[in-house]
């Protein structure tokens, strides 16, 4: 295989004068010509045996199939029935699959935040603690964990009407966790005209403290400021609309089950719970690796002026650690995206769960297989156009 | 929460602690501020209740029964009870040339004894058959006589490097035995399970993925638009789908698209192992590649090397050198991602803990199983990583902390 150093030999002089072997443009022509050639064929040998197996079994190759009736129920997720089409079937398995994965980063990065931070503590026992979560949930497979926490602790709690109950509104039982819900009340429609307005006044604060804090040259935090405004609005006009404008919709146990609220089933809770402890894991360590390469010299001069501990960790050793966190917890993020088909062992109907659902009723397995991994190559694709977006706005602008 | 001091200064004009007293050492370390003695005071109650009720549960609550009915499945799945002396024989391998690492990469002897310590320990105080207990003795002695031969030999780490790496085929051997023959007869694949497979999914899928990994690594480097253009193609498409998705497509595919040859369940799974950890090797020998500075090209042309011969004798092995830690990393990923072949059918580790609680007999027994599990999975997994630690500080490659 030619290297990218081979080409930085100067050309023979008198091309015409050397044999067609000895000439590298049209060697390289010739190589990759011959390389091209022979990934084709195989590709065409593949793709020939393929179709003969399908004709034998008296199917066509296509993407035809996505318009049939799916026939299989599925048991959560956005509004679907046996009878729609198998192209909604993956819909519902895509959202499902954005909803666990988005769940499972806001609770992973939570984690990671406070055990790597607690991983740097000066309490021993904090410390402590800290690696030793971190050892062992990153050394078993996250298959093991799922199926531990699905088959081994949530399955075996207490059934329906001896629920694990927490302030009389969560229940904890084998058919997964039951939460109170927020509905929208009499007054909402009355209270989103103050939240429109909250809204705006935040970003008319936002863009003027910034020109302000900008002309005089002083740092601040506009964003803090535009905060405060828009929730000191949304408040005031919580009190100032007749009617409560959200209520609280408690889960009720009925005769047999639980009506009202919101309801997690045991499959999201299992994957949810072991996505986030185990990606939690690796994202402590990154946290931990950013902040200790933040130059000391950084928290030796804040403590210097006279800050406490707690504000040198929170506005400059932190800030400095996110341009090293950053990129490598994005890759974690996308692990755990991959890691959400996993949910497959457990039966929580995602993506890859749906897609072999579809692959085994209808055969169609090529076609099916490139549509799962178009969705998940799309996921990559968005998360490194936004890394590289992040990459280059903190990038150090030095003087 | 404050960040604690360390390493500020080289240890030799660190001032000298007065000797710490426990009540001193409780109150610098514990109590020395308000909240680092709140925090303190939850975490004791956390430990206590996390500690008491686990306590509670593995000593009263729990059938651990269940693990020495089912040892040997979980350990080597069904291949045939005769023929368990070919799997003695690859562990041996692998135990002389562990010892032999620890040596070279100048680990103590006092941490390698900590680490065969208690196995040892557990060998003895464990119900184990007399044999196992010899086989387990034997693997320790080897061990020991690996580190005492090698000690301090840093020179030797090439050889030993690649002794790791043949010694995959010769195990693949022993597990496979010849056609016919009398003493070492053919086992098939279907017969591979527990802990065994597990091993040797992860091994085959390192060593073949590392081949094709450097290919693809120059193939993305190579200054031939149709090759770059493919081997990122490639390399892109592979990492961007999950591994799941990977071994589905490897167990049902290949069967259509290669229908004449029969390949089995196993083998199948290998490649699908392969396709994937060649994604990931190709990216970290890129990495060393890019660490090999410019100067020894040039050196090599102009010592009038062809290109193939400067890759093949100057640049490789120095690039290959410093990926050897991302190697080690990889093989411990690779070997927890080795039970996603538990979810195509596979008895790996986890596919027979799955079944182990499938049994009726077993009932209800998931806990006990798969924490078994868990814990052989966490000793590989724990003491591989540790170890890559102590080799990439022998290797030169980071400076000791």
């Amino acid at each position: 295989m030619a290297s990218t150093q081979a080409s930085k030999r100067p050309e023979p002089a008198g091309r015409g004068a050397i044999s067609f072997w000895r000439h590298r443009g049209a060697r390289n022509i010739a190589i990759q010509a011959v390389f091209l050639v022979a990934v084709v064929a195989v590709i065409a040998y593949f793709y020939n045996n393929m179709i003969r197996g399908l004709n034998e079994l008296g199917l066509t190759f296509g993407y035809r199939f996505l318009g049939l009736e799916a026939g299989f129920a599925i048991s959560e997720g956005i509004a679907y029935q046996p009878s729609d089409s198998y192209a909604r079937a993956l819909l519902v398995g895509i959202v499902n699959t954005v909803k666990v994965t988005l769940a499972g980063i806001v609770a992973a990065s939570l984690i990671g935040l406070v055990v790597g931070v607690a991983s740097l503590s000066s309490n021993w026992l904090v410390r402590s603690l800290a690696r030793v979560y971190v050892e062992v949930f990153r050394n078993v497979p996250l298959l093991l964990q799922l199926l531990f926490w699905y088959s081994a602790v949530i399955l075996k709690l207490p059934p329906v009407r001896q629920s694990v109950e927490v302030f009389r509104s969560f229940f904890l039982n084998q058919r997964g966790l039951y939460l109170p819900r927020l509905i929208a009340g009499q007054g909402f429609s009355s209270w989103l005209w103050f939240a429109g307005l909250a809204l705006v006044a935040g970003v008319a604060v936002y863009f003027g403290v910034r020109r302000r804090l900008k002309r005089l040259d002083r740092p601040g935090f506009p964003s803090l400021w535009a905060l405060g405004t828009t929730l000191l609005i949304a408040a005031l006009g919580w009190f100032l609309v007749p009617h409560p404008p959200l209520d609280v919709d408690p889960p009720v146990l009925q005769r047999f089950n639980f009506t009202g609220g919101m309801h997690l089933s045991p499959e999201f809770a299992a994957i949810l719970l072991g996505l986030s402890v185990y990606t939690g894991a690796f994202i402590a360590e990154v946290v931990r690796g950013g902040i200790q390469a933040v130059d000391r010299g950084q928290s030796e001069a804040a403590l210097a002026l006279g800050l406490r501990p707690w504000a040198v960790m929170y506005l400059v050793v932190l800030p400095q650690a996110l341009r090293v966190i950053v990129p490598p917890v994005t890759s974690q993020y996308l692990n755990l995206a991959k890691n959400s088909s996993l949910a497959v062992a457990i039966g929580y109907p995602e993506l890859f769960n749906v897609g072999t659902t579809i692959m085994n009723q209808t055969g169609q397995t090529l076609p099916v297989f490139t549509l799962i991994m178009a969705c998940y190559l799309s996921l990559s694709l968005i998360t490194s156009a936004f890394m590289n977006w992040y990459n280059r706005k903190m990038r150090l602008d030095e003087r | 929460m404050q960040t604690s001091p360390q390493g500020a200064l080289p240890p030799s004009t660190r001032p000298r602690l007065a000797p710490a007293s426990l009540g001193r050492w409780l109150k610098e370390n514990l109590f020395n501020t308000w909240y680092n003695s709140l925090l303190t005071l939850v975490s004791l109650w956390f430990v206590w209740v996390a500690i008491s009720s686990t306590a509670r549960w593995a000593f009263a609550t729990a059938r651990w029964e269940v693990i020495p009915a089912n040892l040997t499945p979980l350990l080597i799945g069904t291949y045939p009870r005769g023929q368990v002396w070919r799997i003695w024989t690859a562990l041996l391998t692998v135990a002389f040339l562990a010892g032999a690492t620890a040596g070279t990469a100048g680990g103590r002897g006092k941490r390698v004894a900590a680490w065969v310590a208690p196995l040892a320990l557990a060998s003895l105080l464990f119900p184990l058959r007399w044999p196992t207990r010899v086989m387990l003795g034997a693997a320790v002695a080897l061990v020991a006589g690996g580190y005492w031969l090698f000690r301090g030999k840093r020179r030797l780490w090439p050889w030993l490097a690649g002794a790791w790496f043949f010694s995959f085929p010769w195990i693949l051997f022993l597990m496979w035995g010849i056609e016919g023959s009398g003493a070492m007869p053919r086992v098939e694949t279907s017969a591979w399970g527990g802990l065994a497979l597990t091993l040797i999914l992860a091994m085959v899928g390192i060593a073949a993925s590392l081949p094709i990994g450097i290919l693809l690594a120059l193939g993305r480097r190579s200054s031939l638009p149709v090759i770059s253009w493919c081997s990122t193609a490639l390399i892109e498409l592979v990492r961007g789908t999950p591994l799941v998705t990977i071994l589905f497509m490897a167990h049902l595919m290949v069967p259509i698209f290669l229908p004449e040859l029969r390949i089995d369940k196993v083998v199948r799974a290998m490649i699908g192992l392969t396709i994937f950890t060649s994604a990931y090797m190709a990216e970290n020998v890129r990495g060393g590649l890019q660490g090999v500075p410019k100067g020894q090209y040039e050196a090599a042309m102009a010592l009038g090397m062809s290109g193939p011969l400067t890759m093949l004798l100057v640049i490789l092995p120095q690039a290959l050198r410093a990926v050897i830690p991302s190697i080690v990393g990889q093989f411990i990923s690779l070997f927890k991602d080795t039970s996603l072949v538990a979810i195509i059918g596979l008895l790996d580790l986890l596919g027979i803990a799955r079944s182990v609680i499938a049994n009726p007999r077993w009932l209800g027994l998931q806990a006990e199983v798969f924490l078994f599990a868990g814990l052989i999975y966490w000793l590989f997994s724990f003491t591989l990583s540790q170890s890559s630690r102590r080799i990439e500080r022998a290797l030169g490659l980071t400076k000791p902390s």
